[in-house]
């Protein structure tokens, strides 16, 4: 494997295990002072049970043989790693690709914030991520050749969807999936009469910023090298963000007259999530239409969950779902492989017809039935044995104290003493 | 002797301090309180959600001072904190009937 290439994703893997402490500040915040560290929590968490699972099982499930449908046992176990060989460091892209398989879980948390039993989330993230992201992952990059490189066997990446580095796998089967978590683990007491503001801005726009840099290993690490594609996703990324935040800033302030530090924050990831499938796929002045696409399109969004009653508590559904939803079926119409060295299709404004966009649409359609219907399925099993809703008293309590035994912000002298 | 109370915005905290010690009032306690009077609340919006906030940050000062003292702390408090915006507070005075100092058991008057 060649050193630029080697280093490159070393960094990559890093700046995206970076991501999930970010997202935990950037939902964090919006939290309420009494759940943020329940919060951080179940993103930690994911963090801890998550990379085993993905070296057990997960990796070669995901990735292993060539079948359509869900990988073999080859390297469960962390067996058959190669560490430096001709077709890569089998050991490297697995870490790398871990991070992503730790994150995806994360990002449905914020639907179910304030209520959830850790308990029942604890048991939720490591299934969730053998049933729903596993497979899904295989349908769209699994299948290796007899050479050891990615071989796309999987039956929508074949059928030629694309998927750059996770619009559909990642944000929008953890978007859909949040819609579910949210129906079955039901609405916050006092949701929507009580106001549920954010408790720390500041937090926000730090998890923000950690997001954002750490996103730039999510999309130019994805090129798998240390080359021109990855240079295209990089700069795809930088702007898509900048022109999502822009955007959202400029509804905001016509619709509700202020520019604000969470619409800066939503219009920004709103942008990221979006460029994330386009980032290696589309030409630098298509990200920026795509970023302010999902700016604009997710800053209405957010507010469909008054409308349809359901509790998406910090907006899964309305950023990363739409969002994600947005960036995957603009693909459709922005691909543009003969300036990226990229053998895919064309997209329509680049004379591939519709192929492109209907292919994005079965691979997006699919993902969201099979992911909802099975996150469902699961959180209403961990219901039926262990229940996923804390007591009302526990509600009210917070969830730092009465899920963690610990609050978050001990001022003054007068907080405690040693039993 | 008296408790004087005031309410007022939290940024005319110094002033009102430095106009009182300059009197010579010897001491008082300080919260950060929330409240509404005439002024109301404020609204905040978060991604396009307007929360009214009913309940503004003030400042609460109290000060137990002589019966011939409390009308030159309360009149010095209202010019100190003045800004003739609305939401600028209230003074107001409380008979107290006993004081006692901790440390030395002083009682009444000579405790202030």
């Amino acid at each position: 494997m060649n050193p630029g290439t080697t280093a490159w994703l070393l960094v990559s893997a890093a700046m995206v295990l970076f991501m999930t402490p970010g997202l935990a500040f950037f939902y964090g915040g919006m939290d309420r002072s009494r759940n943020v560290l329940n919060m951080l929590m179940m993103n930690f968490w994911c963090v801890l049970i998550v990379p085993i699972v993905w070296a057990l099982l997960g990796y070669s499930l995901a990735f292993g043989g060539r079948g359509s449908f869900i990988g073999n046992l080859d390297f469960a176990f962390l067996r058959n790693m190669d560490i430096t060989g001709d077709g890569g460091s089998r050991l490297l892209v697995l870490v790398y690709l871990g991070m992503f398989a730790a994150i995806t879980p994360a990002l449905i948390s914020g639907a179910i914030a304030d209520r959830m039993k850790f308990s029942a989330w604890a048991i939720f993230v490591p299934v969730w991520s053998l049933l729903v992201y596993t497979p899904v992952v295989f349908w769209i990059y699994g299948g290796i050749g007899s050479d050891g490189k990615n071989a796309l066997t999987g039956w929508l990446g074949s059928r030629g969807s694309l998927d750059f580095a996770g619009g559909t796998a990642i944000h929008v089967n953890a978007g859909i999936a949040a819609l579910a978590a949210a129906l079955v683990v039901g609405k916050r007491k006092g949701w929507p009469r009580e106001g549920h503001p954010p408790h720390s801005m500041p937090l926000v726009m730090i998890g923000t910023g950690i997001l954002w840099f750490g996103w730039f290993g999510f999309n130019a690490g994805s090129a798998l090298a240390a080359d021109g594609v990855a240079v295209q996703a990089f700069a795809n990324t930088f702007f898509a963000a900048a022109a999502g935040g822009l955007v959202w800033c400029l509804v905001e302030r016509i619709k509700d007259g202020h520019v604000t530090n969470l619409g800066a924050a939503s219009g920004i990831v709103a942008g990221l999530v979006a460029i994330t499938p386009a980032a290696g796929y589309v030409a630098q002045m298509s990200a920026i239409w795509i970023g302010a696409a999902a700016g604009l399109v997710c800053a209405f969004a957010v507010s469909i969950k008054f409308k349809r009653g359901f509790d998406d508590s910090l907006d899964v559904v309305g950023v990363h779902f739409v969002g994600g939803l947005v960036g995957s079926l603009l693909i459709g119409l922005f691909a543009q492989p003969g300036a990226l060295g990229q053998k895919n299709a064309e997209g329509l404004f680049y004379g591939g017809g519709t192929f492109l966009l209907r292919e994005q649409f079965i691979a997006n359609a699919v993902t969201i039935a099979f992911s909802f219907t099975m996150t469902f399925l699961i959180l209403k099993a961990i219901d039926a044995a262990i229940g996923v809703r804390v007591s009302e008293e526990d509600e009210e309590s917070g969830l730092d104290i009465s899920q963690h035994a610990e609050t978050s912000y001990n001022f003054g002298e007068v907080t405690m003493g040693r039993n | 002797m008296k408790l004087i109370t005031a309410i007022i915005k939290p940024f005319k905290l110094d002033d009102v301090k430095s106009a009182l010690k300059s009197m010579g009032v010897v001491g008082l306690t300080v919260s950060e309180v929330r409240g509404f009077g005439r002024q109301g609340g404020h609204t905040e919006t978060y991604r396009g959600t307007e929360y009214q906030v009913d309940f503004l940050p003030k400042v609460k000062i109290e000060a137990v001072v002589d019966d011939a003292d409390a009308p030159d702390v309360v009149d010095t408090i209202v010019s100190a904190a003045n800004t003739d915006k609305i939401g600028d507070g209230k003074v107001w005075v409380t008979s107290v009937d006993e004081v006692v100092r901790i440390r030395t058991g002083e009682r009444g008057a000579d405790a202030v």
